[in-house]
């Protein structure tokens, strides 16, 4: 009985300071969200750590950003955004702003210029998806192979996945339908830049099922980005969908026998929003924070930790060597020419309307 | 009968109620802090969560005059709505681009017809930049008045004008609201915006007194419906008009009837097509597993918590510590380790194959599948079947087994006679543990369960996280929250709540 009042005790002191500091925005102190592990520490050494030396403010990390969307929606019905920074998918920042969940922002008077001379809104380009998002990196979501388990002839193209004849076994994709859609209409015949419209269509749609219908009983669906490299340094697939970044460190990092396919890969963004409904104080630190980050140098620095390319066309040439395992990092990045010789553009507002059918669709098609 | 009189000369009852009272009181405050801390930790925000399943305020508070305008529109006609309803639009679209509320309204809606967020979002962009300046320019250039925005708050504050022109002024009420909350401006400063304009071409050209009389015969209309069409061709789509005003009224069933795979339809409620359908699937997959992982718990449970209960209290100690230990490993590692161990490259395919039970390349599928996450989820869930049968094993005397035997029952029969009957309420409550914390996960099939072992819960996370349908997230977590009331009850009856025991 003591024990547990004590217990009691304990955890209601515990919640209560919780919620004392869960505000904890000391004039000096900011929250910045994003996706942990690799990804988080990179920011760290690129971006965090330089600024706080500059300014003195202390930065908190979060690693919230797989639940970013919902937890903003809460927080802004609760009246009380705690975050200050939040590192999202562009689909994501799309979703956050038609919400009017971020803050809208203006990339030539609130972002830096780029070293080149270059405004912010020409350097970033068409990687402005949204009018609330700071692009910071360009992944790409493409295919990676166990060279020992392919046979002699290595896989070149995408449509290696709907292959089963030629390489046998599991593969594993993304337990959604964006990029798995249009991969299957890709290798069904239909010309590149149709996809999207062929998709539009029930046949299209259908056509697209029949296609991943010849793998299903083949496919291990994964849903979190560390699925497909385990699949693969265990052998359990041949060949595996994932982002870039992960396939990077499973070959140069954890030498595994594994090669990419970079054929057909779908770019995709990260980057920066600003919560709407912030204090002007803390909104003006946030700005200041975003500008900071994504000016040239910074986004060039982060590319020494991971395998993502920067966003700004200006800061491509100053991509230098891994921090730690001292290869150049510019063959590794998916905007690297030899890389991107067969690219797939991922169309955001295409699937800001289809994407609840066709999640609804394929869930359907799953469970079948 | 006399009335007995307490010390005071008060009657004895009345006291002794007083008495009482202050008893429960005092009782009441104590526990006071927890009764307000579930409250509000607990009851308001799951009935907040149940009232969203069947909130839908969103389409009226945005398109107010829309809704309004759509009343007389005959959806059966099969013609997309006239110039008043455009009208209509124009003004709200207008003001909720200025709230930034299209958007959010244009995803809403898009739950339950594909391209309508598009759709609002392109038109809020083109909204600002429509042909209706002519009309606020005929006005100012007919008499400077109208340009004058201290003149216009004048008018506005008239209610004989107001009277003349009844929507210019709900328009420009709306209008300098906006002003005020969205750009902390004075509408006494502020010339009206275009859509203000509009309405008062509109009530002049329909013969009502303006303020200072202007000739708007020369002025070439502009149809709005025209102008909404060249924005987007999907506005003369009958579906977009259709679900708007389907979904119009401020509470609605749509959510419910969608997690039940039906559709909203304009005459009620109609199947959804075969491609879409989900929930019902995902409904009866979720009972059967559960089930299936509560009565694999109580296989496997049982012989535990007996050898518990019965063994040396060091040996019982230890194996105690080994049930507890997985029970405070993270969740992710167990779940990750069961890929480990289960995966067909995993360690228990290799040991059958390298006993030869299993050939090299007819390797088990123990993982992503139902298999996986019955394995899975019983291994997670089995210390809450042990503890409370446990506790209450520990209860029953070992004498009376021995009495049993001695009267001349066999094992078995004194077991099943004797032992059994009394660990019913254990098993009971681990049972009702089991199982309603198994309809509720999602971690774990989500990881193991492939495409056939994945709960309801896991759509019910889907639509709170990525899609953001809140509306369906509540209507589902509703129905599975209706059911398993529904199975207490039935448990209830059967087996009787009375027979549940946590401990002795």
């Amino acid at each position: 009985m003591k024990t547990t009042l004590k217990l009691m005790a304990t955890s209601c002191l515990t919640l209560t300071a919780s919620m004392a500091f869960a505000d904890g925005h000391m004039a000096n102190e900011m929250t910045i969200v994003s996706w942990g592990g690799a990804y988080s520490n990179s920011q760290q050494k690129a971006y965090h750590e330089p600024y706080m030396e500059n300014t003195g403010v202390n930065i908190i990390n979060d690693e919230s950003s797989a639940e970013a969307v919902a937890k903003l929606r809460a927080m802004n019905e609760a009246g009380n955004v705690t975050w200050d920074v939040v590192d999202v998918v562009a689909s994501d920042a799309i979703r956050l702003c038609d919400e009017g969940l971020a803050l809208e922002i203006d990339a030539d008077t609130q972002l830096a210029d780029g070293d080149d001379g270059s405004k912010a809104s020409d350097d970033f380009g068409d990687l402005l998806v949204s009018e609330c998002f700071i692009p910071q990196i360009v992944y790409s979501t493409t295919v990676g192979y166990r060279t020992d388990l392919v046979g002699d002839t290595a896989p070149t193209d995408i449509c290696a996945i709907f292959d089963t004849d030629a390489y046998p076994g599991k593969r594993s994709l993304e337990k959604r339908p964006i990029n798995n859609m249009e991969w299957a209409l890709l290798c069904d015949g239909v010309a590149k830049d149709a996809v999207y419209d062929v998709l539009e269509t029930e046949e299209g749609q259908a056509q697209a099922f029949a296609k991943l219908d010849t793998i299903k009983d083949d496919v291990i669906w994964w849903s979190a980005g560390a699925d497909t490299p385990q699949l693969l340094a265990d052998g359990e697939v041949v060949m595996g969908s994932t982002y870039n970044g992960r396939l990077f460190s499973l070959i140069e990092e954890q030498k595994q026998p594994v090669a990419m396919l970079w054929d057909a890969q779908v770019f995709d963004l990260d980057g920066w929003i600003i919560p709407a409904g912030l204090t002007p104080e803390r909104e003006a630190r946030a700005l200041d924070y975003v500008k900071f980050a994504t000016d040239t140098q910074r986004l060039a620095d982060q590319s020494k930790y991971i395998a993502y390319g920067p966003a700004r066309a200006s800061s491509a040439p100053l991509v230098g060597k891994h921090a730690d395992l001292g290869i150049e990092m510019a063959p590794h990045m998916p905007t690297d020419p030899n890389n991107a010789k067969n690219t797939f553009l991922y169309n955001y507002e295409w699937w800001a309307d289809y994407r609840d059918d066709l999640d609804a669709k394929f869930q359907a098609w799953l469970s079948k | 009968m006399t009335e007995v009189l307490a010390a005071d000369g008060r009657p004895l009852k009345a006291s002794l109620n007083r008495a009482l009272r202050r008893q429960k009181l005092r009782a009441l405050a104590l526990i006071a802090p927890l009764l307000i801390f579930i409250l509000v930790s607990f009851v308001m925000p799951i009935a907040d969560m149940l009232f969203r399943s069947v909130e839908n305020e969103i389409v009226s508070d945005t398109l107010p005059r829309t809704v309004q305008a759509l009343e007389s529109w005959d959806s059966s006609s099969g013609e997309a709505p006239g110039e008043a309803v455009f009208n209509a639009l124009y003004t709200d679209m207008a003001l909720a681009t200025e709230y930034k509320s299209h958007t959010r309204l244009g995803s809403r809606l898009n739950y339950e017809l594909t391209g309508v967020s598009s759709l609002f979002r392109k038109s809020g962009r083109r909204v600002k930049r429509f042909d209706t300046d002519v009309y606020a320019d005929a006005f100012r250039d007919a008499d400077p008045a109208y340009a004058d925005p201290s003149q216009w708050a004048a008018w506005m504050g008239d209610d004989t004008v107001r009277a003349a022109v009844p929507v210019t002024a709900a328009t420009y009420d709306a209008w300098a609201k906006m002003i005020v909350e969205v750009d902390n401006d004075d509408p006494a400063k502020e010339e009206p915006w275009d859509f203000v304009y509009t309405s008062l071409y509109n009530e002049a050209v329909a013969g009502a007194s303006l303020p200072v009389a202007v000739d708007v015969s020369g002025v070439e209309p502009v149809s709005l419906r025209e102008q909404f069409v060249e924005v987007d061709k999907n506005w003369l789509d009958i579906d977009v008009w259709q679900t708007i005003k389907i979904y119009a009224p401020k509470y609605t069933n749509g959510y419910f009837l969608n997690s039940v795979d039906l559709l909203k339809g304009p005459d009620g409620a109609e199947a959804r097509p075969e491609s879409e359908r989900i929930y019902v699937v995902l409904f009866i997959r979720t009972m059967i597993m559960s089930l299936s992982i509560m009565g694999m718990c109580v296989l496997l449970g049982y012989p535990i918590a007996w050898l518990l209960a019965n063994l040396k209290d060091r040996t019982a100690n230890l194996l105690m510590i080994l049930v507890l230990l997985p029970f405070w490993t993270s969740l992710l590692v167990r779940t990750s380790a069961w890929k480990v161990l289960l995966q067909q490259q995993g360690v228990i395919n290799d040991v059958l194959v390298w006993i030869g039970l299993v050939a090299d390349d007819g390797r088990l599928q123990l993982i992503n599948n139902q298999t996986g996450t019955i394995i899975a989820m019983t291994h997670i869930l089995l210390p809450f079947m042990i503890l409370p049968l446990y506790s209450v094993m520990k209860t029953i005397p070992p004498s009376y087994l021995r009495a049993a035997k001695s009267l001349g029952a066999t094992d078995w029969t004194a077991f099943w006679r004797v032992y059994f009957p009394q660990s019913v309420p254990g098993i009971g409550a681990g049972c009702i543990l089991v199982f309603i914390l198994s309809i509720g996960y999602y971690i774990t099939p989500e990881l193991v369960g492939g495409t056939k072992g994945v709960f309801i819960s896991n759509r019910i996370a889907y639509h709170i996280s990525s899609s953001l349908n809140w509306g369906l997230a509540a209507a589902l977590g509703s129905i599975l929250l209706a059911v398993v009331l529904l199975l207490y009850w039935v448990y209830d009856k059967i087996v009787g709540i009375d027979n549940v025991k946590l401990g002795g």
